[in-house]
């Protein structure tokens, strides 16, 4: 097989080039897009307008969303996922138990969900509101609590499995109009030509030649298919392939921790979210719903290894250990004074303010595996270039301390549909990258202001050095009585805000 | 974003000349070019040549802008090039288009071709900036320039794409079209009109280019003390956005102006709107403020 690096060039508009041996199974005259039949290997190619590489749920969400949309949705667009649950009509039992890779969801992404039709899907599975945060340190200096309340809304967030998510976008977008193809492949290499004109004045341009003057990328799968598009979209995930082939280079660092996660059980029912930084990172203990927990634990990969390893009963116990009084005492009240210090300031106190520092539920059973990832902070310096377009984790992947990582995916699956119907409204090509840079523009500030917050957060919580702890201590509780920063970082979390702390 | 684009609500226009004094007014005599305020470049085209064109052959454009856009030809589809502000002005241009044009002829603005089966034709086309993403809108466009050159490279760039290769591209000038009685459903001339040697008779040739019930959309630089600043002297010379003398703000227009031989030419027009310019993010959008560009939209009489 032969590995073709994509070449993207600028501007060379008139260089008649002719570097490409078309391949023998494409030299079809051109089709208007149609809806292809089953790919057999070494049939024609076909061409769509739009190939997204990467079915999961950002690159899913796009699709839906590019359905959604009057002016897209009679877009032909290609899914490239080798995931077999894609070509399954449903693969979620009730009796399931709840699967450890969980998302939370902010309501702007539950609003984004609602518009595209997917939603309804999602709350046909187990899915978990919860309008309550705690989030305290082992320092026990303090603790903020968060209602939705004080934000006047009714929730923070819900927290729903991946499995669920990625089967609702599924079911929408089966059933909708928009001409789909779905191939279960890997993408092996992807080709762009820059631009060149060429001498004949046909009007019946094949794939092949269109190709070669640039205005079609060329896809090739693992399976022998190949396909074009006008636009490839990298939906593929941190370690995305249409990155990796588009030349887009990154920024970012290992953070020097795993994140254990696995889904527990409760006595009681747990409608709270519940944060404890540790000394090496932190705890999070979300609600799942039917009295069920994910746990995402944040620590060294030394640790991470000792803890997947540990009998159940012993995992429990620690983990209810680090939830209580392990590390550290209980914060109360009275350490940093009470809320009367900030009566003074404007806005008054939050509706929150008073409730008191709770410990969370206790953990009585494991109900799933324990699995362990590394994690990182990674960026591309450019979402897009010509004919590609990188959206989700491919273009910029997270800590999960404040669970943002997919929110943002999905916010820039919906920026980007959108910039697409607005070039498809003034006759744009969406492979052009003036378009597409539209998109960046709109995303990347955004983006990269949130891993900033949440770099910064990862790095003030890591250092144990007695003012710093103090300080931390002050913005929590600052955070948990001053009315207006509550608000705001409620916002600002829920996805509401682009920027945090500017109205 | 889209909803800023498309601006449903009516423009307002300048329904009379207000200041009379500032009014040019176009006789049948060929122009003779009031003083010139523009920059030091080159308005001195042979006056005397410039007058024996426009009284032959009424063919549109004057001499100096014909050798001003040939040397440029070539660049015309570089979107870093000198024209980058027309290809970052265009998604603008497009969307008053689609707006005002999806509304006159009653068709869905939903829909991705609203423009299916209507016959357009763009006036001074140049490359083709224009003519393509109508016709991806489902237009049937017939593109015409002045400049040979400007046609062979709007050939060559609109056969890259099968959708756009059907577009009729001719060298020839409105005018001559006139004598062959060709009719279009929209007749679209931006940018054009500060470049002919007699604004009246262009619009007359574009007036009688429209088919009954069709539109006539033309744009161009408003000739006001604003656009000397921003037109002329920040975009030619400041910022160099623009080859120095690629506009001579003597030739400009004010809306009134448009409006008046527009309708003289038997053309109404029914909607104005601006193109403005952010500094900060780098794109123009539609706007109320006509004071530097400006685009109209009108329909025939009868």
């Amino acid at each position: 097989m032969n590995r073709i690096f994509a070449t993207k060039a600028g501007s060379d508009v008139y260089r008649l080039r002719i570097p490409w041996r078309p391949f023998s199974n494409d030299a079809a005259p051109l089709l208007s897009s149609q809806n292809a039949g089953n790919p057999e290997k070494g049939s024609e190619a076909k061409q769509y307008d739009i190939a997204i590489v990467g079915g999961g749920m950002v690159g899913l969400a796009l699709a839906c969303s590019l359905a959604s949309r009057p002016l897209t949705r009679h877009l032909n667009v290609a899914i490239i996922d080798s995931n077999p649950a894609l070509g399954r009509k449903h693969f979620i039992k009730k009796e399931d138990l709840p699967d450890p890779r969980v998302s939370t969801i902010t309501p702007a992404t539950i609003s984004f969900f609602k518009d595209i039709g997917a939603w309804q899907f999602v709350e046909q599975h187990r899915h978990a509101y919860f309008d309550k945060m705690q989030v305290w340190d082992y320092t026990g200096l303090s603790y903020a609590k968060y209602n939705a309340r004080d934000a006047d809304k009714e929730v923070l967030g819900c927290v729903v499995e991946n499995k669920v998510l990625l089967s609702s976008l599924l079911s929408r977008v089966q059933e909708t109009v928009l001409p789909k193809k779905i191939y279960p492949s890997r993408l092996n290499s992807m080709s762009i030509l820059p631009n060149s004109s060429s001498s004949e004045v046909d009007s019946t341009l094949s794939m092949t030649a269109l190709f070669t003057h640039g205005r079609l990328a060329k896809l090739e799968l693992e399976d022998g298919n190949s396909l074009y598009a006008k636009l490839v979209v990298g939906a593929d995930g941190g370690k995305s392939r249409v990155r990796e082939l588009a030349g887009f280079r990154t920024t970012g660092w290992n953070y020097s921790q795993n994140a254990i996660i696995c889904t527990v059980e409760h006595d009681v029912e747990n409608h709270c979210a519940w944060q404890r930084f540790l000394p090496s990172g932190p705890l999070a203990l979300l609600p799942i719903g039917d009295k069920f927990s994910n746990i995402v634990w944040t620590m060294s990969p030394k640790e991470s290894s000792e803890f997947k390893s540990i009998t159940e009963d012993n995992f429990l116990k620690a983990v209810n250990h680090a939830l209580d009084y392990g590390y550290g005492p209980h914060p109360t009240p009275s350490i940093l004074g009470s809320s009367d210090l900030f009566s003074w300031l404007k806005g008054g106190i939050s509706k929150s303010a008073n409730d008191c520092f709770e410990i969370p539920p206790k953990v009585v059973k494991l109900a799933s595996e324990r699995m362990a990832f590394p994690l990182s902070l990674r960026h591309a310096n450019d979402y897009a270039s010509k004919r590609v377009a990188l959206i989700g984790d491919a273009a910029h992947t997270v800590h999960p301390l404040a669970g943002q990582g997919v929110n943002l995916g999905f916010g820039d699956a919906s920026t980007l549909s959108s910039v697409i119907s607005e070039g498809i409204a003034v006759g744009t090509d969406i492979g052009e990258v003036s378009l597409l840079k539209k998109y960046e523009a709109d995303r990347k500030p955004a983006n990269v202001m949130m891993m900033a917050v949440l770099d910064g957060f990862q790095k003030a919580y890591s250092v144990d050095f007695g003012p710093l702890n103090i300080l931390r201590a002050a913005a929590f509780h600052g955070a948990h009585h001053i009315s207006p920063l509550k608000k705001s970082i409620i916002s600002y979390a829920s996805g509401e805000m682009r920027l945090p702390l500017f109205a | 974003m889209a909803s800023s684009m498309f601006l449903a609500q009516r423009r307002w226009f300048h329904s009379l000349p207000r200041n009379l004094s500032n009014a040019r007014f176009f006789s049948a005599l060929p122009s003779q070019h009031p003083v010139s305020v523009s920059g030091p470049q080159n308005n001195v085209g042979p006056k005397s040549n410039k007058f024996e064109k426009a009284s032959s052959a009424p063919s549109s454009l004057k001499e100096p802008e014909l050798a001003k856009f040939s040397a440029i030809a070539d660049t015309w589809w570089d979107s870093e090039g000198p024209f980058k502000p027309l290809h970052k002005m265009n998604p603008t241009r497009l969307a008053f288009l689609r707006s005002t044009l999806c509304r006159h002829f009653r068709k869905d603005p939903l829909s991705a071709r609203p423009f299916e089966g209507l016959r357009f034709i763009d006036v001074g086309c140049g490359g083709g900036i224009l003519s393509e993403p109508l016709t991806r809108m489902g237009a049937t466009v017939t593109g015409i320039d002045a400049i040979e050159k400007n046609i062979k490279i709007a050939r060559l760039h609109a056969n890259l794409d099968p959708t756009t290769s059907t577009i009729e591209y001719c060298c020839t000038t409105a005018e001559k079209l006139v004598e062959e009685q060709r009719k279009f459903d929209a007749v679209i001339a931006l940018e054009v009109i500060e470049h002919v040697a007699d604004a009246a008779e262009f619009c007359k040739s574009l007036s009688a280019l429209t088919a009954h019930e069709g539109a006539t959309v033309v744009s161009t630089i408003n000739r006001s003390m604003r656009s000397y600043a921003t037109a002329i002297v920040a975009a030619e010379y400041l910022l160099q956005w623009l080859p120095k003398g690629t506009h001579q703000w003597s030739s400009f227009l004010t809306p009134e102006e448009l409006t008046m031989i527009l309708k003289r030419a038997g053309v109404d027009v029914k909607e104005m709107a601006g193109f403005v310019y952010n500094p900060l993010t780098g794109r123009w959008s539609l706007s109320d403020d006509i004071s530097v560009n400006f685009i109209a939209y009108g329909t025939k009489e009868k």
